[in-house]
C-alpha cells in the first residue's frame, strides 16, 4: 500500500507556482525524507497532504485511496506543522486532553510516560516549554494518536544536536512498534542520511528526484577523469552534476546499470546519499528522469 | 533501517465512527473559558446592579406616584432624585446593555478562528480526527448559544427595571432603549454580534482588524435598522415587531454563520 501518492500535484498562489506537476509514490512502512531550500515547495506539498491546502491541480491520497483531509485520513495522519504550534496559554495536561478530546483514540499512558522521560512537567504552560520541549511535545501529541502516516514538517528545524537524535530515535522507536509510515521535511541533510528510506528532492516547486534511497545510490556513480574528455563523455551519460578543478572532471551521473563500462582514463566512485542530495538540490535545471514507481506492488 | 521497515497494521485502536460531538464541549469550554467567564461575569454583575438599582427605582417610583401633591416640594425632591440618580443608573445600564452585543462579538467572536490563524494553530486544530468542519461548527454553535441566552435572560430583568423610566418618560415599546434591550431583540443582537465577529475573524485572520470591522458593522448595521428598517415593519404590535426583527437576525447569523464555516473548509495556505 502507498501511504501517500501523488499525480501531478501543482499548487499556485496568485500566479506563482508553489508545487508544480509533482508525481511520486511512497510505500508504508518507509521513512521519507523530503528536502530542499527554503521555498521549495515542502510545506506546500506537506500541507497539501495534511488537508490543509486544497491543490490547484493533480491529485493526491494518503493512506492508500483516502482523499487529504477526508475523515478517515484525518483519523490515521498525525501532522506537526513547523514551529510545532501548540496553544502557548494551556498547560501541558491541557494539551494531552484537548488532544484526546480530538481524536477517537489516544493513549494518554504512553503520552504521559514519554513527557515524564522527557522531563516535561504536565502542569508547565506549554509556552513556557524551550523550543525542543515543544517539539517533543507535539510529537509526543502526534504520536499517542497511534497514527499510520506521521508528517513532520522541519522538526529538526529548532533543536540542538543532542535534541535532534533524540526526537528521531522517538520517531524510529515508533515505526518499529507501531507500523508507522513517516514523511519529515528538512533542510539539513546530515542527521537524515541514516534514517531514511525514501528520498524525495524538491527545488523551485519542482520535483528534482524521488525514490528509495539504496536504490538511488545504487544508480548513482561520481567519475573522475580527464577535464578534455568530460563534454563529450556527458552526452552519453546522464549527467546529474558536472564539477571541474583544473584538469579534472568529476561527474555525479546516473547509469543505467552496474555493469556499465568505465571508460579508459576514469574512475568510478560510489556516491554518498549527501553528496546525492546536493546534486540535485544544486541542479535545477537537470532532472533526472524519474524512474517509474511500482504503485502496485506490495510493501517490502 | 531495513529492520525496522516492516509495515504492520496497527490493530486498529479506539470505537468506530466519528469522533462524537460532545467532546467539543470540553474543548470549547477549556479554550475559551475566560471569554465565557468574561461574559457570564459581565452578565451577573449587570443583572445585580440591575436588581439592587432597580428595588430602590420601583421605591423611589412608587412614592413619587403616591405622592400628593404633585407640585409640593416633597414630590419635587422625589421626582428629582428619580430623575437625576435613578435615571443615570438606567441610562448607564441600557448604554451597556445595548453595546454588550457589540462587545461579545469584538472580544469573544473574533478570537475563535482569528486567534488560531494569526498563531497557526490552526494547523493543529485542523489535522485532529474531529476534522474542520465540526471543530467550528461545534465552538460557534455553544458559544453563541450561551451568550444569547444569557442575553435573553437579562432582556426579561430589563422589563422589569426600565419600566418605571419607559413610564415616567412616556416612552413607547419602540422607543430604541425600550425595544433594543428587552423581548428577544437583545438576545437575536447578541447572535448576530457574535457571528459578525466570527466571520470576520475568518475572512480577515487577524484579531485587531477583525475587531475594528466587526464593531464598524455591527454599529453600520444598528445605525441603518434604527434609522430606515424598524420604523416600516409592518405590524403594530410590541411582541410581533420583536419577532421579526429577532428572525431576520436570526438567518442573518444563521447564513454568516455559513459563511464562516464554509470560508474555514475553503481555506487554504
Amino acid at each position: 500500500m502507498n501511504v501517500i501518492e501523488t499525480h501531478g500535484l501543482t499548487k499556485r498562489y496568485h500566479g506563482a507556482w508553489a508545487l508544480q506537476d509533482c508525481t511520486l509514490a511512497v510505500r508504508a512502512g518507509y521513512l521519507a525524507a523530503l528536502v530542499g531550500a527554503n521555498g521549495a515547495g515542502k510545506t506546500t506539498l506537506l500541507n497539501t497532504l495534511a488537508g490543509l491546502i486544497t491543490p490547484t491541480d493533480g491529485t493526491a491520497t494518503v493512506l492508500g485511496d483516502q482523499p487529504p483531509g477526508s475523515p478517515a485520513a484525518l483519523d490515521g495522519i498525525a501532522f506537526v506543522a513547523q514551529d510545532a504550534p501548540v496553544y502557548k496559554n494551556l498547560s501541558v495536561a491541557d494539551m494531552l486532553h484537548l488532544t484526546r478530546n480530538l481524536n477517537r483514540s489516544f493513549d494518554l499512558r504512553q503520552a504521559r510516560a514519554r513527557l515524564a522521560d522527557l522531563g516535561i512537567p504536565l502542569k508547565k504552560k506549554a509556552g513556557q516549554l524551550s523550543g525542543g520541549q515543544q517539539s517533543q511535545l507535539a510529537l509526543t501529541l502526534a504520536l499517542a494518536r497511534r497514527p499510520r502516516l506521521l508528517i513532520l514538517d522541519e522538526p529538526l528545524a529548532g533543536l540542538d544536536p543532542l535534541a535532534r537524535r533524540d526526537f528521531l530515535a522517538t520517531v524510529l522507536t515508533a515505526m518499529a512498534d507501531d507500523g508507522l509510515s513517516v514523511l519529515l521535511s528538512s533542510h539539513s541533510l546530515p542527521e537524515l542520511d541514516r534514517v531514511a528510506d525514501y528520498l524525495i528532492v524538491l527545488s523551485r516547486g519542482q520535483l528534482r528526484v524521488a525514490g528509495e534511497l539504496d536504490d538511488l545510490l545504487a544508480r548513482h556513480r561520481v567519475l573522475t577523469g580527464p577535464a578534455a574528455e568530460a563534454d563529450s563523455r556527458a552526452r552519453q551519460w546522464h549527467v546529474v552534476q558536472d564539477q571541474r578543478a583544473g584538469a579534472q572532471a568529476h561527474l555525479l551521473v546516473e547509469i543505467s546499470g552496474p555493469e556499465d563500462p568505465v571508460p579508459p582514463g576514469w574512475e568510478s566512485h560510489p556516491v554518498s546519499s549527501e553528496e546525492l542530495m546536493l546534486a540535485y538540490l544544486r541542479a535545477p535545471g537537470s532532472a533526472a528522469p524519474l524512474q517509474p514507481i511500482e504503485l502496485t506492488e506490495a510493501a517490502r | 533501517m531495513t529492520v525496522l521497515t516492516m509495515p504492520a497494521q496497527s490493530g486498529a485502536s479506539g470505537p468506530r465512527g466519528p469522533v462524537p460531538w460532545r467532546r467539543m464541549a470540553w474543548v470549547t469550554w477549556r479554550q475559551h473559558r475566560a471569554a465565557l467567564v468574561g461574559a457570564v461575569g459581565l452578565y451577573a454583575v449587570l443583572a445585580a446592579v440591575m436588581l439592587i438599582a432597580g428595588l430602590k427605582i420601583h421605591r423611589d417610583y412608587a412614592s413619587l406616584l403616591a405622592c400628593h401633591p404633585l407640585t409640593s416640594s416633597a414630590c419635587r425632591a422625589l421626582s428629582n432624585s428619580l430623575g437625576s440618580g435613578d435615571w443615570h443608573m438606567g441610562n448607564a445600564v441600557n448604554i451597556i446593555l445595548q453595546l454588550a452585543p457589540m462587545l461579545i462579538g469584538a472580544f469573544a467572536g473574533v478570537p475563535v478562528l482569528a486567534r488560531e490563524l494569526e498563531t497557526g494553530t490552526f494547523r493543529y486544530a485542523w489535522t485532529q480526527g474531529m476534522g474542520r468542519d465540526r471543530w467550528t461548527i461545534a465552538k460557534l454553535t455553544a458559544l453563541a448559544v450561551v451568550f444569547a441566552l444569557g442575553a435573553g435572560a437579562l432582556s426579561q430583568l430589563n422589563h422589569w427595571f426600565y419600566q418605571p423610566f419607559a413610564q415616567q418618560q412616556g416612552m413607547t415599546q419602540f422607543s430604541a432603549a425600550v425595544f433594543d434591550s428587552q423581548g428577544i431583540a437583545l438576545a437575536a443582537w447578541t447572535l448576530a454580534g457574535f457571528t459578525f465577529g466570527a466571520f470576520f475573524g475568518m475572512l480577515i485572520r487577524r484579531v485587531v482588524p477583525a475587531m475594528v470591522a466587526t464593531i464598524v458593522a455591527y454599529a453600520g448595521l444598528d445605525l441603518v435598522v434604527w434609522q430606515y428598517l424598524r420604523p416600516h415593519y409592518p405590524v403594530g404590535g410590541f411582541w410581533p415587531a420583536q419577532c421579526i426583527e429577532a428572525g431576520w437576525l436570526l438567518i442573518l447569523s444563521v447564513l454568516l454563520g455559513a459563511a464562516t464555516v464554509w470560508l474555514a473548509r475553503h481555506r487554504t495556505g
